[in-house]
């Protein structure tokens, strides 16, 4: 059985000219110690799968469908109470700003203890020894020293190893990382993957790793959910999602990035943006911008089916035929 | 300004230094050595490229080539002439041939006007003498050649999106009809299938209207995409300056094999980065000689002691390295 089970997700938010859904029937499953990736632009409803996972929705957001199942468990149906037990203790998360986890007013010491405290029977001693061997494993140099800093007298870099070394305080089953690297340089970047991935093979952590960048999910994970307007448009493995990406929108944008285009030559790109949630286009959300689109595709939404093995929510999945009109008549950038 | 064989923008030992407020225990003024002797040329019809990681000089040294701010040492020449010493008045005829895009386009327009007007001012400033029909002309012209719907002009920037805005600035740049443009990061805040969109504008302005491009990224994979040549920087410093072709074949400069080798990859290789110990220092409190020393497995006294400077290799890169001089590397 999965470690993770996400069935029919559907995520709202009321306002004031009715409901805006945020996700759309997102199924995903995660197995123990497995890498997975959700890659999309911004908008797509990448946090929002995260957040909901752990009960983190906004007012006056709200889980709407769906299951969430984990070690058995409905997490859709835990309480507060009940859902805090189970946050930074069985499932962590690390945001792309260190400073939404750390506390600036506490040193880094005072606040690895307090977590481990919150979740257990722990003596002060204990607590501050696992914190220190913590700190050793994501390699922060003078850990000691480092465990009576505040975070604004830490890097970037050093902030977000705080952060993940706090993540890895109570051994949890899963790690979410919501763009964990975004915000840093490249090559702190490097080392901070380099260091996720080692930690969460060492301990056989299952990542959920959130990310614009293809390119960072094809370095770290297993196997990718590829996001567009609130619903997931194709999964499947890493190696053949970026290989031989099925939905025509994985397609467009694996095309348009300058390395997979020759020097000097005018890119691939798709045409238009991704629709806001609240003007989703009826039938496929990405049919306007679709080169394959047919009529079907702008009347009826399609289901996730299996196609060379990925599940791809496309009508024409396998059998691709550019529809070149469509592409004339629609040319216009915008 | 039509002369070939000089380049068209040539930096020469530029220094920039922003001093900090004092603090209250010394009078001494800290100061962030932002430019440590910086020499580039670039040639006309180049797309240059700047990359280096935050906080390296990039924006500072695009800013100062565009007159936004003075050198602290060192001179800047624009088609032959010194500029860095002139007025503004004496500057303005320089000026609407060089036009700067900034990264952030939501700040970058102004939100109380209306595309129309953010258009036609660069325009009425540096061409007064025009009149509506042609000024209306060429915001015609300009928009569609970046792909925009002429008919957004009487719309305001918060209702489009961040590619749309994007275009806009580009077209804002292009109404002077300039020959130069700094691009500071101008498609890193998009996301990937509008950053393709925005940087075909790019090429295609510069294929259409023989423009020069100074582009500042930290995009490494933009640079090989597009770059004529390349500076990375680190530290206020220029290590290495080459081909964009030959950055990528042959890195010569330990940093940027540093760099290259942090960049993820989709080939479906293992990482290949070799974490360098450390991070960058503070541009307050400059290390002595090479700035790349602390982090460099090669650095040796004469590193730790004198600034190299970027000398010619035997193939066409500049690499500012003593090991790479002392054939060690
Ligand atoms: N509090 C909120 N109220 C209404 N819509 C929201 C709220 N928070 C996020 N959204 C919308 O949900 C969508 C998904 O956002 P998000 O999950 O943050 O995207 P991603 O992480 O993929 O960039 C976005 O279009 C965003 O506008
Ligand atoms: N106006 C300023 N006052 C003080 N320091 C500055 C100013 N502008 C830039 N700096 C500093 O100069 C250095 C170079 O900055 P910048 O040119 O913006 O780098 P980059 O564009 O490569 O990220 C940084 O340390 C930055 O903090
Ligand atoms: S369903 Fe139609 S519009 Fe949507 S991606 Fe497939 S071909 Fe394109
Ligand atoms: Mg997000
Ligand atoms: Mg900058």
């Amino acid at each position: 059985m999965a470690l993770l089970e996400i069935e029919d997700l559907e995520v709202e938010f009321p306002n004031r000219h009715g409901t805006l859904t945020a996700l759309r029937g997102i199924n995903f499953t995660l197995d123990e110690s497995e890498r997975l990736g959700i890659v999309g632009e911004s908008g797509a409803g990448k946090s929002m799968a995260a957040f909901a996972i752990l009960n983190l929705i906004s007012e006056p957001g709200r889980i709407s469908k769906g299951r969430i199942v984990f070690e058995g468990r409905d997490l859709a149906k835990l309480d507060e109470e009940e859902i805090r037990a189970i946050r930074g203790d069985r499932i962590s998360m690390i945001f792309q700003d260190p400073m939404m986890t750390l506390n600036p007013v506490l040193t880094v010491g005072v606040q690895m203890i307090e977590t481990l405290k919150a979740h257990r029977d722990i003596s002060d001693e204990d607590a501050r020894k696992l914190a220190l061997a913590r700190l050793r494993e994501v390699q922060i140099p003078s850990p000691e020293a480092r465990l009576d800093a505040y975070p604004h007298e830490l890097s970037g870099g050093l902030r977000q190893r705080v952060v993940i070394a706090i993540a890895l305080l109570s051994d949890p089953a899963i790690i979410i990382a919501d763009e964990p690297t975004t915000a840093l340089d490249v090559t702190i970047q490097a080392e901070v993957l380099a260091l996720l991935l080692a930690l969460c093979r060492d301990h056989a952590t299952a990542l959920i790793l959130i990310t614009h960048d293809l390119a960072v999910v094809s370095q770290i994970t297993e196997r990718i959910i590829v996001m567009y307007a609130g619903s997931i448009v194709e999964a499947g493995a890493t190696r053949q999602i970026i290989d031989t990406p099925q939905h025509p929108y994985t397609i467009g944008l694996i095309a348009a990035l300058p390395e997979q285009n020759a020097p000097g030559q005018p890119l691939n790109q798709i045409r238009g943006s991704m629709p806001s949630l609240n003007n989703i286009p009826p039938g496929c959300a990405f049919a306007p911008r679709c080169d394959y689109a047919t009529d079907i595709c702008h009347r009826i939404v399609p289901n996730l089916t299996t196609a060379h093995g990925q599940s791809v929510a496309c009508h024409h999945a396998g059998q691709l035929q550019p529809q070149e009109s469509v592409r004339d008549t629609e040319r216009a950038v915008s | 300004m039509s002369d070939t064989s000089t380049p068209l923008v040539e930096v020469r030992d530029v220094h920039k230094r922003f001093p900090l407020p004092s603090s209250f225990l010394s009078s001494a003024r800290p100061k962030v050595h932002a430019l440590n002797g910086v020499s580039i040329t670039v040639q006309r019809g180049e797309a240059f490229c700047l990359v280096g990681e935050s906080g390296c000089g990039k924006t500072t040294l695009g800013r100062t080539v565009i007159g936004l701010e003075k050198p602290t040492r060192g001179e800047v020449h624009y088609g032959g002439q010194r500029v860095d010493t002139l007025d503004d008045t004496a500057r303005k005829p320089i000026r609407q041939h060089m036009q700067m895009i900034f990264q952030n386009p939501y700040a970058s327009l102004n939100p109380r006007m209306t595309v129309q007007q953010i258009l036609e001012e660069p325009l009425r400033f540096h061409c007064p003498e025009l009149n509506a029909t042609d000024i209306s002309e060429t915001v015609n012209e300009v928009m569609t050649s970046v792909g925009n719907d002429p008919a957004w002009g009487q719309r305001y920037p918060h209702e489009f999106s961040g590619g749309q805005r994007q275009r806009i600035s580009i077209a804002r740049a292009l109404m002077v009809s300039p020959e130069f443009i700094v691009a500071d990061e101008p498609i890193s805040a998009l996301d990937v299938s509008i950053q393709a969109q925005v940087l075909n504008v790019l090429m295609d302005a510069q294929a259409q209207r023989g423009l020069t491009y100074l582009f500042i990224t930290h995009d490494l994979s933009v640079v090989e995409h597009f770059g004529t040549r390349v500076a990375v920087m680190y530290l206020g410093t220029v290590c290495e300056l080459t081909k964009t072709k030959d950055l990528f074949a042959t890195p010569r400069h330990p940093y940027t094999q540093l760099l290259l080798s942090a960049i993820p990859r989709m080939d479906g290789q293992a990482f290949k980065h070799q974490p360098i110990p450390g991070e960058v220092p503070s541009p307050v409190n400059l290390p002595s000689g090479c700035v790349f020393h602390g982090r460099c497995p090669h650095a040796n006294d004469r590193c730790r002691t004198e600034v190299p400077l970027l000398n010619s290799t035997k193939s066409t890169a500049q690499v500012a390295c003593h090991a790479v001089e002392e054939g060690r590397i």
